[in-house]
């Protein structure tokens, strides 16, 4: 069980209170009358599925109901930020390898 | 005042008002005598309900909900009662205004004549929840069986309020006296959550109050 921090609530909750809602920061095409099939089709159903750092959008479904940016490591489910909508993100890139044991060799 | 129309919801006339727990009979249980009730339940039925949303930043709005309410607009998880009274955030720009029974179309009109043109919304949700308040020394430990979320005063002193899983359901918490909380529970959530109720405060005693 995880302790997430709501940005807005302020403090940290429980995760059975969140939902995930896929990946953040996916603008919407400014013309979408104007746009190929393929800048619609990528905007709709593309998403990015990365092994490391990924940025989310959650909703703090049973708490103040508003969504809110995770900055999450899929590898290891650390959750490294939570930001408001709107906001950039502080941790970005490559995760930085925690521990890589390889035979014969102390880390 | 925006160009809203805003109706009197409450029936005037003498029609019969039924509760969320209307069929529970509570008033009937009522005079149930309990040995030692560890949790004392009362529905706190038919108030009126607003959900008030606008610009927290915004003071020319909090100055009119303020002047209008003789009540601060809380910021993140507060709650502000004076009387019957009692105004709750709920989220960044989103208030739950809890008024006695029949004042909810006067408060409205007054909120809205007082904040003017002002981008706002002013919801009457009073047929769509109700409020149990649970009093007694069993009740922090009856919260405690029913949420993974830290009722002890030391993290939920009183005036706080938070919106949290409650029972595989989902229901506000507010945390009004030492030994008094309030429950605010949706309509078609308020028959599973007394009986959920009953169930958890059966050994600490459960007495019903009128």
């Amino acid at each position: 069980m995880l302790h997430i921090q709501c940005p807005h609530c302020g403090e940290l909750r429980s995760e059975e209170e969140f939902h995930a809602a896929g990946q953040a920061h996916i603008p919407r095409p400014l013309d979408p009358d104007n746009c190929t099939d393929a800048e619609w089709g990528d905007y709709m159903f593309f998403r990015d599925n990365p092994r490391g750092i990924h940025h989310e959008l959650w909703v703090h479904a049973t708490g103040c109901r508003r969504y809110f940016n995770v900055t999450r490591n899929t590898e290891t489910y650390e959750i490294l930020e939570t930001y408001k909508i709107g906001e950039q993100p502080q941790v970005n890139g490559k995760p930085v390898v925690v521990a890589k044991a390889i035979e014969g060799e102390t880390v | 005042m925006s160009n809203v129309n805003v109706y009197q919801q409450r029936p005037t006339s003498a029609a019969r008002a039924e509760s969320p727990l209307f069929h529970a009979e509570l008033d009937k249980l009522a005079g149930r005598s309990v040995g030692s009730a560890g949790v004392t339940l009362r529905e706190k039925k038919l108030r009126g309900h607003l959900v008030l949303r606008g610009e927290a930043s915004d003071t020319g709005f909090t100055g009119a909900v303020e002047s209008v309410l003789g009540l601060k607009l809380p910021v993140a998880l507060g709650l502000t009662v004076k009387g019957e009274t009692s105004l709750q955030w709920l989220g960044p720009d989103e208030w739950l205004l809890i008024v006695p029974q029949d004042e909810e179309y006067t408060a409205e009109l007054s909120l809205r004549e007082a904040i003017g043109d002002r981008h706002i919304s002013i919801v009457n949700v009073s047929g769509g929840q109700t409020l149990y308040e649970l009093t007694g020394p069993g009740v922090r430990s009856v919260l405690m069986k029913s949420t993974s979320y830290d009722v002890h005063p030391s993290n939920f002193p009183v005036g706080k309020a938070v919106g949290t899983v409650f029972a595989k359901s989902q229901l506000v918490i507010r945390h009004t006296g030492e030994e008094t909380w309030e429950l605010v529970v949706r309509r078609s959530f308020a028959d599973y959550i007394w009986l959920w109720l009953q169930d958890a405060s059966a050994e600490y005693g459960l007495a019903i109050a009128s």
